[in-house]
């Protein structure tokens, strides 16, 4: 298990600086941020200096060169825009995007494996149909369009929801502002936590359904009956558990891109977590906030993918991770 | 005396296409300690006779019509409780592939005493014991390591070993074995072969040996009943039977069976295929495939018992025409 750690840290180390080049390449290409950060009306000179002050007259190696030596140091950069350490910022925005993509993997992971479980038991019940015809409409609608028909229906006409914003929020663990914790934030929490729970959860639905019809004729469930085992136990033991297998390794790629780009939920309900960071920064062409967010995606991505194939080795005995001898 | 009997029994599956009568008024019965060898080719229905005897038959299929009496109830339409009651209790299954029958996901400690628990409240560790001593019976080395082991690190034989280790838990009155042997390795057939005859005689329990595999049951079974499309063609002491087949299709069955003296000698095989269950020929559902056959066999004929035997044609083979 060590071995298999120690090697594993190793190719992630391998994907984030692969992944810290291109991301310096790719924004570099997007345009001239001195652009955008001077006055409209600023002459020649001043253009100069800002250039001069934020390293920009240097050829490109040597920009490269300068941020991957302060990033091996943990410095990402100062954001053009706020003047601060830009993953300072980012850590800033972290806690409400966290608070908001766990409620709504909880959500998703949860409704999704139970409905998802009756619809495989039940194909062909009014339950099981119900439940993947709404399915189909939760991933089928755009996730902008059910952000603002949610918006619409339970702040605008039935007035029970606010809108937008985070709410109340309290600092815990010094310093960690959370709105779960608050009744006014798990308020404002609702109707964004819902928005990006639908989609996910109709698609551990449909992969839960798809699996439970799988499971259900093998012949270790026809045994386990032949056994005097109880369907409650049937269900509950060994056919979710062989379920949740493909379950876990779809929810586990699907919450990296969850954190990293709850983007157009966080837009809709003006949520103030970082995936409207990033959207704001790349309009604003700001480079070292783009490229420390991009930096923290791969590094969340790479995290998750390495607690899924732990996990895998307690759900699923026969997967052994390599570099473990059994 | 009569400890299991079968009467007329019916199972039918409502396909799109049809009804395909997968068992078509089969009548058998088992008494104490009896080993019945239910001999025939795929499709000729005789594992899904098995699984009708416990209500294990899977949609669209069920159990049309007939009687399944053990021990006095009718099995037939008795309720999904007191039938679970008597699943691994009183009668248990071995299935045909040890790789599947097993849950790979859960050790075997926790699919045996799961077994145990679901019949007899007993405490973990009492049931953990039974496992054991279970394991220990079927022959398996150092049960106690084994316990902890996943189904994935036993070989094909080891696991068919410990599904009838699940099977004897019980001590049950019968045991049904859908081809457990047809999935191993010849030798590991031999040796399973043994050890359940070996555990036939000690706990003398009753079985059901479902095999297209002449070979298996000849020094098994005390009794054959050879299926056909459905239906018993031919059944009997398995000596007389083996012997000097009645029907022309159980004559078949044993000319296939390679012979070890006969060298170089071609083997003889039944011309023609199973017919399709949705589309069997009328009467004897054999006689395309017959080389007896005549216009009498259009229609079905009855099953004539005659002592012990009993065959379903209407031009038996006589002893003459068997005795080479």
């Amino acid at each position: 298990m060590l071995v298999y750690l120690i090697r594993r840290l190793g190719q992630s180390l391998l994907v984030v600086v692969v992944m810290a080049t291109l991301v310096f390449l790719g924004v570099y290409a997007i345009g001239n941020p001195v652009d955008i950060l001077v006055a409209p009306d600023a002459g020649a000179a001043e253009i100069a200096r800002v250039t001069e002050r934020l390293g920009l007259d240097k050829p490109m190696w040597q920009q490269f060169l300068t941020f991957a030596g302060n990033a091996l140091q943990g410095d990402l950069g100062d954001s053009f825009v706020y003047g601060r350490p830009a993953l300072e910022i980012i850590l800033e925005r972290m806690p409400a995007t966290l608070e908001l993509t766990f409620v709504a993997l909880v959500l998703s992971t949860g409704l999704g494996v139970s409905l998802g479980l009756v619809a495989g038991l039940w194909p062909e019940s009014v339950a099981g149909r119900t439940i993947m015809a709404g399915s189909i409409l939760g991933f089928s609608l755009p996730s902008f369009w059910q952000g603002m028909l949610l918006i619409m229906v339970f702040s605008v006409m039935l007035g029970w929801l606010p809108a937008g914003g985070r709410g109340d929020t309290v600092e815990i663990f010094g310093g960690l502002r959370v709105s779960f914790l608050t009744w006014d934030g798990l308020v404002h929490m609702i109707l964004p936590a819902i928005n990006l729970t639908i989609f996910k959860m109709s698609l551990v639905i449909r992969l839960a359904r798809a699996t439970t019809r799988e499971v259900v004729p093998q012949d270790y469930v026809k045994f386990a009956r032949a056994k005097g085992v109880s369907r409650l136990r049937i269900t509950f033991v060994h056919v979710l558990k062989n379920m949740m297998i493909p379950v876990v390794t779809i929810v586990g790629l699907e919450l990296g891109s969850m954190i990293a780009f709850a983007v157009v939920t966080e837009t809709v309900f003006s949520w103030p977590g970082m995936g409207k960071l990033l959207i704001d920064s790349i309009n604003l062409l700001d480079r070292p906030l783009i490229v420390a967010y991009l930096m923290m995606t791969v590094l969340i991505i790479v995290t998750i993918n390495l607690v899924v194939d732990v996990i895998y080795t307690l759900l699923d005995p026969r997967v052994r991770l390599a570099g473990t001898s059994a | 005396m009569t400890l299991l009997s079968v009467e007329n029994l019916q199972t039918h599956f409502f396909t799109r296409e049809g009804v395909a009568k997968a068992v078509d008024g089969v009548s058998f019965t088992l008494a104490r300690g009896e080993i019945l060898g239910l001999v025939g080719e795929s499709g000729s229905g005789k594992s899904v006779t098995g699984f009708s005897i416990l209500g294990l038959v899977d949609e669209p299929g069920r159990v049309a019509g007939g009687r399944v009496v053990f021990d006095g109830t009718d099995l037939v339409g008795m309720g999904e409780g007191p039938l679970r009651a008597l699943r691994g209790k009183r009668i248990a299954m071995i299935f045909q592939d040890p790789m599947m029958t097993l849950n790979p996901v859960l050790r075997i400690d926790t699919q045996m005493v799961e077994a145990v628990r679901a019949h007899d409240t007993v405490s973990h560790a009492e049931a953990l014991e039974r496992a054991r001593l279970a394991l220990e019976k079927v022959g398996i080395p150092s049960p106690e390591t084994r316990l902890k082991n996943y189904p994935h690190e036993f070989s094909g034989g080891m696991r068919q070993r410990v599904a009838i280790a699940i099977a004897l838990l019980h001590e049950p009155d019968v045991i049904i074995a859908d081809e457990p042997t047809t999935a191993l390795d010849v030798t590991i057939q031999a040796q399973i072969l043994a050890e359940v005859q070996r555990l036939c005689e000690e706990t003398g329990v009753a079985m059901i040996w479902i095999t297209h595999d002449l070979a298996v049951v000849s020094g098994l079974a005390d009794r054959l009943a050879v299926m056909y499309a459905g239906r018993i063609v031919e059944t009997g002491p398995t000596a007389e039977v083996l012997g000097a087949p009645r029907h022309p299709y159980t004559r078949g069955l044993i000319e296939s069976v390679p012979q070890g003296k006969l060298h170089g000698a071609r083997l003889r095989q039944i011309d023609g295929m199973t017919p399709s269950l949705l589309n069997l020929p009328a009467g004897c559902a054999f006689h395309p495939r017959c080389p007896r056959a005549d216009a009498a066999c259009r229609v079905m004929p009855d099953l004539a018992t005659a002592g012990p035997r009993a065959v379903r044609c209407h031009h038996p083979l006589t002893d003459e025409e068997t005795t080479p």
